[in-house]
């Protein structure tokens, strides 16, 4: 019966409909299964791309649609004195340069950690150090304002135990930044496994090596870990430099939306948040969202050029 | 010590084997409890939001109060009530009933041996610290159980989940297919423009998107926040494609040579084969939903009714802020299902951060 199926089919084939040839056929299918792709593409990225640079060219407030004027680049001009987006963007670039080479700095030491050896039970740490990624950001957020709080929360009792100075984190302009920090090490869930898997595919005839030649530990981590997975450090790198221009719930939750203390939860995000949505600002929020693309473009290119320097790529293939 | 080692080691086991073996020993349970203590350091806040959902409001407020859920234990000596104290004697630490507070000496009983009566205790009864009992106080989740309305917030959360997820695998699949399968013209610049849209913030097209889906009506309602994922995303398609690429082709061919169409093919042998990926995809996929904010935020304000978790969870904490105890029980309530469901299929979660983040 296949036989025969196979048979009628390839008879069949140079005379199908309309003359069609097998290559012309395979495209016309590959083109049906990713046209759902193809139709979202065009319906919710490109022409809303295109719709979002013409509203930064506008002052299109939703509330009155009709009464949109062309007003060239004034919101672009606006943005050199905009005290809130200059604040945002000193409070997100701070974060950035601060805060995330802290946290992967601790998530490649998790990595190594849960990748030692001699450590019993290692899935069982991994599971338990990635688990927080799976708990809603919100309830997250919750948890960590209860903990951080000055009068109830166990961080400030443990500090006060010990005679340390306990700080009023989410209240103070100045300590709200190291409680976010801390708020993120629950999110090192997925640079951690990368890293994991970065560390994994270090040859350990290297380690080897490098202890005949007697090279110490922290030598063979200088300079056989590290430049290993500079693969991995870089992906790292690039997707939470790109995360920090979109944080947000954390920000908004703990500042009940205003970017409390002082302006000091301003993050970029949530500061274009607050022009479309909370003031209806839309033409120049979208003006603030073309500048956040341009920024995340420019991280990606710089870094992908930097990167082209330092990091290793196996037997430069590729 | 170290001098006496070598010898009683060489006469038990010929020397080195068993010195190797303690070191051995020794670097296990140092990794091991150094692992313990960060990882413990590291879930605290878990301990510290379960110890708070169970306490009575006043107890946070108590000077003294336990750190676990605990209330002053009370004990009635004849007909009354009186406050137990931890009161120091020469026989160490005693739980005492106050019975007679007095300023230099008080009299206590035993709860123990009431029937002994009252012994006099010679010291300032207000520098005792109260006696607590382990005690579990249930009301703050049922009341934030009810405040909340979590059955209505759980439904919604769950329907807009499980409506996105679908719309999502099934699109996938089918353009992962069609990357994965065909040759076309054009293939390989369509796929860098799909990856592309990885680092395209959202952002960018939020705010067109947005009049639009109020021009059609949709604010306030779940469309906007289901119907955009029936056109597939590029994470979900790039790690299904990958995994499609490992499936051998020979089985697509015999199935082709057997006269099946594309579409049997994907039903009958590709998705078959790639039940572990598309599963990954769609735990991935549904519990993003379930823990999104900022479109949820956008799309459903001012319709409450239709508020999942995330959203109703953040107005809760805006209205009881002053309350941690309900906050804290509001929380159990929104993380118990993720984390269980993270925990019975967590080997799907895990390698798939590694599929999508590290292979090219």
């Amino acid at each position: 019966m296949a036989i025969g199926e196979t048979t009628r089919d390839t008879t069949r084939a140079p005379s199908t409909s309309r003359g069609m040839s097998l290559a012309t056929r395979e495209s016309l299918s590959g083109y049906l299964f990713i046209s759902p792709w193809i139709i979202g593409f065009i319906a919710f990225t490109a022409l809303p791309m295109l719709a979002s640079l013409y509203l930064s060219l506008t002052d299109f407030d939703p509330r009155r649609p009709e009464a949109i004027h062309f007003i060239g680049l004034a919101n672009y001009a606006k943005m050199t004195t905009d005290p809130n987006l200059l604040n945002s963007l000193g409070v997100t670039l701070r974060f950035g340069i601060i805060v995330v080479p802290l946290t992967m700095a601790f998530a490649l030491g998790v990595a190594m950690l849960v990748n030692h050896p001699r450590l019993l039970g290692r899935n069982f740490f991994r599971s338990l150090f990635y688990m927080p990624m799976q708990i809603p950001i919100v309830a997250s957020t919750l948890v960590w304002i209860g903990m951080l709080n000055a009068s109830t929360g166990w961080l400030d009792l443990g500090l006060r135990a010990m005679g340390l100075p306990a700080p009023d984190w989410l209240n103070s302009a100045i300590w709200v930044t190291p409680a976010l920090a801390l708020m993120g090490i629950w999110g090192i869930g997925n640079m951690m496994l990368i890293f994991l898997a970065g560390l994994q595919g270090v040859p350990t005839e290297l380690y080897e090596a490098a202890r005949v030649d007697g090279a110490g530990r922290w030598a063979s981590f200088r300079r056989i870990t590290l430049p290993m997975i500079s693969p991995v450090i870089f992906y790292n790198a690039i997707i939470a430099l790109i995360g920090t221009f979109q944080y947000f719930t954390q920000a908004y939750i703990v500042s009940n939306g205003r970017g409390d203390p002082a302006g000091a939860t301003l993050f970029y995000n949530l500061n274009l948040y607050l022009e479309g949505f909370g003031y209806y600002q839309m033409g120049y929020a979208s003006a603030l969202a073309w500048l956040l693309f341009v920024i995340v473009l420019t991280i990606t290119v710089v870094l992908f050029r930097l990167g082209g320097k330092w990091v290793y790529e196996a037997g430069g293939v590729r | 010590m170290t001098a006496a080692a070598p010898p009683l080691a060489r006469a038990v086991t010929g020397g080195a084997p068993l010195r190797r073996q303690i070191n051995r020993f020794t670097a296990i349970a140092g990794m091991t409890s150094l692992a313990l203590v960060v990882v413990s350091a590291f879930l605290l806040p878990l301990l510290f939001m379960v110890s708070t959902a169970f306490k009575e409001p006043s107890q946070l407020t108590t000077p003294g109060a336990p750190l676990y859920p605990a209330t002053p234990e009370q004990f009635e000596y004849q007909g009354e009530q009186y406050a137990v104290y931890d009161v120091p004697t020469d026989d160490g630490l005693k739980a005492w009933a106050l019975v007679e507070p007095g300023r230099e000496q008080s009299g206590f009983v035993d709860p123990a041996h009431p029937e002994k009566g009252i012994v006099t205790w010679q010291g300032r009864w207000r520098t005792l610290n109260q006696h607590w009992s382990f005690g579990l106080y249930t009301n703050n989740l049922s009341n934030a159980w009810q405040l909340i309305n979590f059955p209505r917030l759980l439904g919604n959360t769950v329907a807009i989940a499980t409506l996105s997820t679908i719309g999502a695998v099934l699109s996938s699949i089918c353009v992962a297919y069609g990357f994965s399968r065909f040759r076309f013209p054009g293939r390989n610049g369509l796929f860098l423009l799909l990856l592309s849209t990885i680092i395209l913030p959202l952002q960018v097209t939020l705010i067109p998107t947005f009049a639009v889906f109020s021009a059609f009506g949709w604010v306030g309602t779940w469309l906007p926040l289901i119907i955009p994922h029936f056109f597939a995303n590029a994470y979900n398609v790039f790690l299904l494609r990958q995994y499609f690429l490992t499936i051998p082709r020979e089985l697509d061919e015999a199935a082709m040579i057997d006269g099946a169409g594309p579409f049997r093919i994907l039903r009958s042998v590709v998705v078959p084969q790639a039940k572990a990926a598309i599963v990954a995809v769609s735990l991935f996929h549904f519990f993003w939903a379930w823990n999104e904010y900022f479109l949820t935020l956008i799309y459903l304000r001012g319709n409450q009714q239709l508020a999942p978790l995330s959203v109703g969870l953040a107005q809760f904490q805006g209205v009881y802020s002053t309350e941690p105890t309900l906050l804290q029980a509001a929380s159990i309530m929104a993380m118990i299902i993720p984390v269980a469901v993270f925990f019975l299929a967590q080997r799907a979660f895990m390698r798939g951060v590694v599929i999508t983040g590290v292979e090219k």
